[in-house]
Parts: structure tokens; C-alpha cells; sequence
């Protein structure tokens, strides 16, 4: 799935696995096809209402190759509509209970209004500094007790109750923040590859870092949605 | 359709409101505040909110609405039927929301055609008061997601429009599934213009199944499919049924070719012969700015070009792919444009690997990135004719999103008049 530019998140770990010498193949997976198990990172996006519901029901059998995959130390990142289909149940607009793959203790139900927006999250624990990004989606979502978001909502909405995703240490990162959030934070970028590779060297990130403080700075202007 | 009426039929309130509607649009111009178009439509409909249907009403109006080619094929069909003796009014600023409309409709001879570019989310509410003769619709893609909310529920409203006006004659592209849905319903001459954007339909719009896509074509198991087009442009050759017509147009692009087979097709609905219509759009050089070309200070040839999102960034990389000249990408994400770049990972930036290349715009440093990924050198610099400069290559192509594109239209204006 790819509304906002996903496809880029999975250009951004290929490119940076090949400046630093190292083999990776983005290999996509149209919607409809069977997920293989053998792919050592797994990026899953956003997507609109009707899509979604087909890459559900596509997904659905392709649940346990994933899960698979994931217990035998592949990743995932998973963001906005991804995030969504791995919690327990997805309720859209119109009321239609869609189940998730339960890869993530999380409930969203769709909200009255869609949330748009510069998001900035501090993801504390997790290590990897504040998080710049955009989010455009109606969704709220609930995590169950003991599961851990990926960080704490500066400015935006996220999950809508001042928690940003989900995070499940050297396995799964899931966020609201849309489009090429990897492009974005390399260092979000490098923490997954590093748990497929081990430790990596640094990269040149100029043009990301100035970026990113730009973003910073704009999204300072917007308010943390108050919760509803 | 309404009863025509004569401009002296007009009531009082929509006189007034023409008259408080140019007067706003004088006060503003003087303001310095832009053209005027806006503010004075804004003042009409404020005060006469029937003010667009008893303006247009008997004047058999057609409206031109889709994400990507309204102005241009607006501007064709004009030429069209201007080179035919038809006297015609239109909103060539640009100025497409009901206001614009408003603006354009009193400013005109009250006889001449209003031929009008919609936006696409004012679509519904415009044909509701105008009641046009014709509606053609040229394509629906992403553009400005954050501003107006999914792609498909723009091809909804759209259709629930449409459904409620069976009798409407439609011309609206076949090569397009959110089009075809949204006119499915209606009256419609389908035009096939062979260019297939399908990253925002892999479902069926209606039955949400996945489409299959195929050469040409696309289906679904519902047996929604791409209908059979009575008009097909294959190559620059323009066929409908018992004539055929090849066009050399002025303007470049795959694109503008596709534009003006639906205004090729438009015209036809208006009686045109298909072959006067072509030789009318061959002159047409330039639209709103689009094309534009100049002389950088230091000597070379630059030339403009506007793209609003991915589909249109698309077309036009790959129309400059092969080329040796400079290229200055320029992005701004203010409301006009979109406030989120994202879609720059679903435009192949790649194509412009090893030539020279300008990052510029507000947002250069969101192309910065995007560029660096997509294994391109590049200058950046934020102000687009500076990047210009800098850039390498004979020529320069400058390609810029809507707000920068305006901006550097109004730039361009005042140093050619220097
Ligand atoms: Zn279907």
C-alpha cells in the first residue's frame, strides 16, 4: 500500500544500506499478492478506506509468514494504515469492523475528523531523538495495557491520546507519522537496519539534519491535539 | 435546463450584485491586492448567492474540471471556438473556485459562452447553479490530499452530482477509473487519451475489489471496466467515429496532447469541425504561463513548466528524460500547493540522474533529500531563478509546483517588460 509516497521508506534502508557497502533489494509486493516470509525488513503504509480493507483481507493470509518472519528476527515498520491493519480491529468511517492481524495489542476506530499536520514525537526510551513527520488520517488508536508506544506526541495528534504508534524492541516499529518518515529521521532508519545488520557506521545526513530542523521549527507552531 | 432569459431580465439583486462584485474587484486591483477576480465573485455571491445561475443562464455554458489539464484544455477548447466565430467568456487568471466562476460570467459580453475551468471540489456546487450545456472531465489524481480530503471522495461527490442530472452531456476520459465512475451515470461521450494513471485506483471504485490492469486497459470482477471510447487518441492522431485528425500542437508533452483530445472532443459537442478545431489549439503557445520561455541574464534559454502532483511531476520528467539541458526543480507547500511534500517518493526524481540539476523553492530542502536519494547531484539554492543561474547545461527547464509556478509567472512578466 502507498498513498503518501511510502514507497520512499523503502528506497531510503536500500540506499542506506548500499553507501555503506552493503547488499539489500527492495523487492514490492502489489496488493493482492502472497507476502513471502523470507524478507529480512517489512515496510507496510498508508492507505485509503477501500484499499485498506482489500490489503486486510490480502494480508490476512499472509499473517502468519509475517509473524513468522518477525519471531525469526526480521522488522517492520508499519505506518499510518499499516500501524492500523497490524492492531487487533480497524472500525472505518462507515462503521465496517475490519480485523487486524494482532501483530500490535492496538484498537483504532476511525474519528470524525481527520487529523493533518506537521507531528513532531519524542521517542525517548527508544533513543532515537525527536521524530519530524506528517500525519493525515481520522484514525485513533488505543494500545493495550504493557504494549509500548514508539513516543510522546510534541505537536500533532498520533494515536490521539498524546502517544505516538507502537514499539516492540528489535522487531517492529509502527507510527502515524506518513509518507517517507524514514527519509525524514535517518536515524529511525538506521535503528532498524541495525537490528538486522548489528551496529553501522555513521552517514552523511546533512541535507536531513537541515531538514529536519526546519520541520522542527515549523511544527512548533502547531498545537498538540487536546484529546476528545 | 433553466428558461433562457435576456441580460435586461436579470433581477435587481443579481444586477446589484454585479455591480457590488466589479466594484469590490476595482477597490481591491487599487489595493494592489491582485487581480480582483476572487473578491469581487466573493461580494457577488454574498450578495446575490443565485447570482452564477441567472448570469449564465441560457448561454449553454460547458465546464472543465479533472486534477491535472483544466486551464490548458479550457484554453484550448477557447481557441477552438473562438477560431469559429463564437464569442466567448472565460476565467483565464485561473480563478476556478464558484467565485472566479461569479467573476467571469458578469465580467464578459452577457451573450458570449462561458467555457470554464471548475475546480475539482467545487465541481458539484458549480454545475448545481450553472446548469452547463457540458461538462468535461479530464482526469482524478492526488493533489493537495491535506486540503481535500481523498482522491476517491472527490470522484464520489462527483458521481452523486452527476446522478442526479441523467440528462447531462458529459465528455470525460475513459483512460481514467475515478473518472469513468463519477460519469459512468450521464449522457457521456467517452474519449480514451491512452495515458493511464493508476496509482490512485488499484481498487474498483465500485465494488473495492482489486482492478486488474492490463495494455490499454483495466477490469474489474464486478464487471466494472474502462468503457468502449467513441473518440481515442493513439500517438498525436485524434479518431472519431468517421473522421480522424492529427494534431502538432505548439505546446509540449504527452500530456498536452491528451488535453487537447478531450478539448478536440468538447469541441466536436459544439459543433466544430474536428479538423479547424486542431489547426485553432496548433497556435495556442502558451497558457497562463505554462511554456513560458525567456533569456537567463547570463544568455541561455530557459523555459517554464508547471507540475501540482505526482502525476503531472511524472509526465513532465519523463517528457524532459533523454535531454542534456539544465533542470531547476522548484517546490512550495503552501495551501495552494499542498502542505505535505510526501508524494516527492512517488515521482521518479531518478530520471534526471546525471545532468545538472537545481534543488529550489521553499521547500528545497524536502527536494534536497529526495534528490540525494534518487542518486542526483544537484545545486540548491531556494530562490528558483538564482538556482537557475547556478545550474548547469545549455538550456534551463525550470519545473515548479502551483504557487511557485505563479510566483515566477509574475517574475518572468516583469522582466520581460523591463
Ligand atoms: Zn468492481
Amino acid at each position: 500500500m502507498g498513498t503518501y509516497g511510502d514507497r520512499g521508506n523503502a528506497r531510503v534502508l536500500e540506499r542506506r544500506l548500499a553507501w555503506r557497502d552493503l547488499p539489500g533489494e527492495v523487492v514490492e509486493i502489489a496488493a493482492g499478492e502472497p507476502i513471502p516470509s523470507t524478507l529480512d525488513v517489512y515496510v507496510i503504509g498508508g492507505a485509503e478506506d477501500v484499499p485498506q480493507t482489500l490489503a486486510a483481507e490480502g494480508l490476512g493470509a499472509s499473517g502468519p509468514a509475517i509473524e513468522q518472519a518477525l519471531d525469526g528476527g526480521s522488522v517492520m515498520l508499519a505506518v499510518c494504515a499499516g500501524f492500523q491493519l497490524l492492531g487487533t480491529t480497524y472500525v472505518r468511517t462507515d462503521g465496517k469492523a475490519v480485523p487486524g492481524l494482532g501483530l500490535v495489542e492496538a484498537a483504532t476506530v476511525a474519528g470524525p475528523h481527520r487529523r493533518i499536520g506537521e507531528v513532531v514525537v519524542d521517542t525517548g526510551r527508544v533513543g532515537v531523538g525527536l521524530l519530524s513527520g506528517f500525519e493525515n488520517h481520522a484514525g485513533i488508536t488505543t494500545l493495550a495495557p504493557g504494549t509500548e508506544p514508539l513516543g510522546a506526541v510534541r505537536t500533532g495528534s498520533g494515536n490521539g491520546d498524546g502517544r505516538d504508534g507502537a514499539y516492540q524492541d528489535r522487531r517492529l516499529v509502527a507510527t502515524y507519522l506518513h509518507g517517507p518518515v524514514l527519509a525524514r529521521n535517518p536515524a529511525l532508519a538506521d535503528l532498524l537496519l541495525s537490528w538486522v545488520t548489528g551496529p553501522l557506521p555513521p552517514l552523511d545526513d546533512d541535507m536531513a539534519d537541515r531538514l529536519r530542523a526546519e520541520r522542527l521549527g515549523a511544527a512548533a507552531s502547531r498545537p498538540r491535539w487536546r484529546r476528545s | 435546463m433553466s428558461q433562457p432569459s435576456s441580460p435586461t431580465q436579470r433581477s435587481a439583486r443579481t444586477a446589484l450584485a454585479v455591480q457590488a462584485g466589479r466594484l469590490a474587484g476595482r477597490v481591491s486591483r487599487r489595493a494592489g491586492m491582485g487581480a480582483g477576480v476572487t473578491i469581487g465573485g466573493r461580494v457577488a455571491l454574498a450578495v446575490a448567492p443565485g447570482v452564477i445561475g441567472e448570469l449564465a443562464a441560457g448561454r449553454e455554458a460547458v465546464v472543465v474540471s479533472g486534477t491535472n489539464g483544466k486551464t490548458t484544455t479550457t484554453r484550448l477548447l477557447v481557441a477552438a471556438l473562438q477560431a469559429s466565430g463564437v464569442s466567448v467568456v472565460s476565467n483565464d487568471t485561473g480563478a476556478n473556485l464558484a467565485s472566479g466562476v461569479a467573476s467571469a460570467l458578469a465580467s464578459g459580453a452577457s451573450g458570449a459562452r462561458p467555457v470554464l475551468e471548475v475546480d475539482e471540489a467545487a465541481l458539484p456546487r458549480v454545475i448545481a447553479a450553472l446548469d452547463p450545456r457540458l461538462v468535461v472531465l479530464t482526469n482524478l489524481s492526488r493533489d493537495q490530499l491535506d486540503r481535500y480530503g481523498e482522491v476517491g471522495t472527490v470522484a464520489n461527490r462527483w458521481r452523486e452530482m452527476l446522478a442526479s442530472r441523467p440528462a447531462q452531456r458529459v465528455v470525460a476520459n475513459a483512460a481514467d477509473p475515478l473518472v469513468v465512475w463519477a460519469a459512468q451515470e450521464s449522457d457521456t461521450v467517452w474519449v480514451d487519451t491512452g495515458l493511464l494513471w493508476r496509482e490512485d485506483a488499484t481498487a474498483c471504485p465500485a465494488c473495492g475489489a482489486l482492478l486488474e490492469w492490463g495494455d490499454g486497459w483495466y477490469r474489474s470482477a464486478c464487471g466494472f471496466a474502462k468503457p468502449e471510447a467513441a473518440i481515442r487518441l493513439t500517438g498525436d492522431v485524434v479518431e472519431a467515429p468517421g473522421e480522424h485528425v492529427a494534431l502538432s500542437l505548439s505546446l509540449p508533452g504527452r500530456w498536452n496532447l491528451a488535453n487537447a483530445a478531450m478539448a478536440l472532443a468538447a469541441a466536436r459537442e459544439a459543433g466544430i469541425d474536428l479538423k479547424e478545431a486542431a489547426a485553432a489549439m496548433s497556435d495556442v503557445r502558451e497558457v497562463g504561463g505554462r511554456q513560458a520561455t525567456w533569456r537567463l541574464p547570463d544568455g541561455r534559454r530557459a523555459r517554464l513548466l508547471l507540475a501540482k502532483n505526482p502525476a503531472g511531476w511524472t509526465e513532465v520528467l519523463r517528457f524532459l528524460a533523454g535531454a542534456d539541458s539544465g533542470v531547476v526543480v522548484v517546490l512550495n507547500c503552501r495551501v495552494a500547493d499542498g502542505k505535505d511534500p510526501s508524494w516527492l517518493w512517488d515521482v521518479p526524481f531518478e530520471l534526471l540522474a546525471g545532468r545538472p540539476v537545481g534543488a529550489s523553492g521553499e521547500r528545497h530542502l524536502d527536494l534536497a533529500v529526495r534528490l540525494r536519494y534518487a542518486g542526483v547531484d544537484f545545486v540548491d539554492d531556494r530562490d528558483p531563478l538564482l538556482a537557475a543561474g547556478k545550474v548547469g547545461g545549455d538550456d534551463v527547464e525550470i519545473v515548479a509546483t502551483y504557487s511557485a509556478f505563479v510566483d515566477l509567472v509574475r517574475r518572468i512578466r516583469s522582466l520581460r517588460s523591463a
